[in-house]
């Protein structure tokens, strides 16, 4: 039933099947190793970086949030499963070295020498408590979710209630990922300073695995998560719900008089996107092997905001397609290997040119074909938005304009 | 017979002008009532405070037999508790159907994870069809609302409100922009909802005031001017001075 509803559902899921299956067919782990294990890593992460568009796209697109502090909540929970990583990792290296002293170590040595390990980097010896749970896997997963959301949710709880709109509050969201990076960079608040976390690619208890089998086994799991919150943010918009949330996009206090409590509904939806965010920032550093402060920076997040519009807002293929093609077109041209391009007079070199590109891939698309490359599917499933001789759909700025309802 | 929304002693200043003065207002259970008033009389803002979008500076609102204060609700609670408002210009949400349309305002439990738990039934895809039909729509529940004339979308927002069910229902010159064919309907239809439920209109247009045959309310400058049937209010000399003599 759902299905038949939404056939673009299926449709996304067999694309995502093929492409996974593909890829694994190819990698070096157990196939024709056409495709090298850092380009499969890249592929990982490419899928991990469209779940946090996906995310985007929900509160964006459908519920009309403009936040540009999204990838706040990615990093968040890269660090919390880092976290883990990196202390139970540490932990094997050090109880083999203490294994070979004459006396077996205590629990307490252990710890102190996981500490010393981690912290020393930083001037410290002793493990804040930001890391009381780091050596137990299900307590930081709990984390992964809990923390970004939590966070969300008092965000919001205070943005939202106070009713800041618009272009206040991506300033605001702006504001706090600034400020939660600031706070990571300082060596004293428990996460390593400006040297982040490190070694994430090494899994404890799987050192016998090679590299290759592992960069594997996250891209079917970043397919696999991609795939669950594609179809869960399907069903969350196509029933009542995303009726009621496009409804606050378009027209926040016509919503209100009929009864429905706005504030509850962008609270619900930016918290469960900055869930989501979390779920592919603890998918994607592993594969990254390293997480610092600088990935919470602003501009990580108008990057994701850049796909969403390029991709296409307010359809959840869009936000899919603008990720995957954005940051893959990203590190070709940023990786070198784009040739340059000689004008006789200048020789273009991507490397500094691609983000001129960029911004003017991004203005362009805004100004001419406002439903981004998903207009393309649109154009090929026949989909024609309705005339209605340039007047807007609703009184708000953020509401959609003509050209971008869907038809 | 006792009232269902009892307005007393309301005033409302902004940056110094006082757009509600010390009002009162109340009015019965079912009851047709229409309001006027001058420009800047206090009309909106009385819709205004009455739905919680303003909170007024001294004064109370009381709701239903319980004689609740609507002044601490938001203007959510306020439309649950069973006021609805019926805007100027149509206000429906033009991205989505028709049904669509509906299915939002359709009575049902509106907090987030109910609402994720809805879904469809018989039940209220037959009231759905019944309340189009009702406002002549019956056909058009797939289009987009965006798609409809200005006055489908004005039949629209009333199929809403009804979907709503409202104990009170706040009208605001619900003749503008309409055909004299058009005014016929809405004048029957006002009289026909004010027999289960309370119904205010705002309404500039005299001619309009008569059709409705009920009493009204004059409000200037943010209080009440006079209270009666229209010809009552007419004859007042106060009245025909600030308002309908010019």
């Amino acid at each position: 039933m759902f299905i038949r509803k939404n056939p673009s559902v299926l449709a996304f899921l067999a694309i995502l099947a093929i492409f996974t299956l593909t890829v694994t067919v190819m990698s070096e782990a157990g196939g024709t190793g056409a495709i090298p294990t850092s380009m499969v890593k890249t592929l990982g992460k490419t899928l991990c970086l469209a779940l946090a568009a996906l995310a985007m796209d929900l509160v964006w697109g459908y519920a009309g949030i403009l936040s540009l502090g999204h990838m706040a909540f990615f990093a968040l929970g890269g660090y919390m499963i880092g976290q883990w990583l990196m202390y139970a990792r540490t932990g094997e290296i050090v109880t083999a070295t203490l294994m070979n002293a004459q006396i077996p170590p205590t629990a307490t040595e252990i710890r102190d020498g996981i500490a010393g390990q981690i912290f020393g980097v930083v001037g410290s010896a002793e493990l804040p408590l930001t890391w009381a749970f780091a050596g137990s896997l299900p307590m930081q997963l709990l984390l992964v979710l809990a923390v970004p959301g939590i966070f969300a949710f008092l965000f919001g709880w205070l943005a939202f209630r106070s009713r800041v709109n618009g272009v206040y509050l991506s300033i605001l969201t702006q504001a706090m990922t600034l400020a939660l990076a600031l706070w990571l960079y300082q060596n004293d608040s428990g996460f390593r300073g400006n040297n982040g976390l490190s070694g994430l690619q090494n899994i404890p208890g799987l050192t016998h695995v090679s590299q290759a089998d592992i960069s594997v086994w996250f891209l079917w799991a970043s397919a696999a998560a991609l795939a669950l919150c594609y179809v869960l943010a399907a069903w969350l918009v196509s029933g009542k719900f995303g009726s009621v949330i496009r409804a606050i996009r378009d027209d926040e206090s016509r919503v209100r008089f009929l009864g429905y409590s706005v504030e509850a509904y962008k609270m619900t939806v930016f918290t469960l996107s900055a869930m989501i965010c979390a779920i592919a920032g603890a998918l994607y550093y592993p594969q990254a092997g390293i997480i610092n402060p600088a990935e919470l920076a602003p501009i990580a997040s108008i990057y994701l905001a850049v796909w969403v519009a390029i991709g296409g807002r307010g359809r959840l293929y869009g936000a899919v397609i603008g990720a995957v093609v954005v940051s893959l077109l990203s590190s070709w041209f940023t990786g070198g290997r784009a040739p340059d391009l000689n004008l006789g007079f200048y020789t273009v070199n991507w490397v500094d040119w691609w983000q001129v590109l960029l911004g003017l891939a991004f203005v362009c698309v805004t100004l001419f074909a406002p439903r981004g490359l998903s207009s393309i599917i649109d154009a090929l499933a026949g989909l024609r938005p309705p005339m209605r001789r340039g007047k807007d759909l609703g009184p708000d700025l953020g509401a959609l304009r003509e050209s971008e309802a869907e038809a | 017979m006792t009232a269902l929304l009892e307005v007393s002693g309301v005033s409302k200043s902004f940056d110094g002008f006082k757009a509600i003065n010390n009002l009162s207002f109340s009015i019965g259970a079912r009851e047709l009532r229409a309001v006027i008033g001058p420009n800047g009389a206090g009309k909106t803002t009385f819709m205004d405070i009455v739905t919680g979008k303003t909170r007024p500076d001294q004064g109370q609102v009381l709701w239903g037999e319980k004689s609740q204060s609507l002044l601490k609700l938001s203007e959510a609670q306020i439309a649950r508790a069973g006021v609805g408002r019926k805007f100027q210009r149509p206000t429906v949400f033009e991205d989505q159907s028709v049904a669509g349309n509906l299915t939002m305002a359709l009575k049902a439990p509106r907090g987030p994870f109910r609402v994720l738990r809805w879904k469809p039934s018989e039940h209220s895809s037959q009231r759905i069809a019944e309340l189009a039909s009702e406002v002549g729509l019956g056909d058009q529940l797939a289009r987009k609302a965006g798609e409809l004339s200005h006055g489908q979308k004005q039949w629209l927002e009333i199929g809403m409100l009804l979907a709503q069910e409202p104990r009170l229902l706040l009208v605001d010159e619900p003749a503008a922009g309409m055909t004299l064919a058009e005014r016929e309907q809405t004048t029957t239809l006002l009289r026909r909802l004010a027999e289960t439920r309370a119904v205010v209109v705002v309404e500039h247009d005299m001619d309009f005031v008569r059709r409705l045959a009920c009493r009204v309310t004059v409000l200037h400058q943010g209080a009440v001017l006079a209270e009666g049937s229209l010809d009552h209010v007419s004859a007042n000399p106060e009245v025909i001075e600030v308002y309908l003599g010019r």
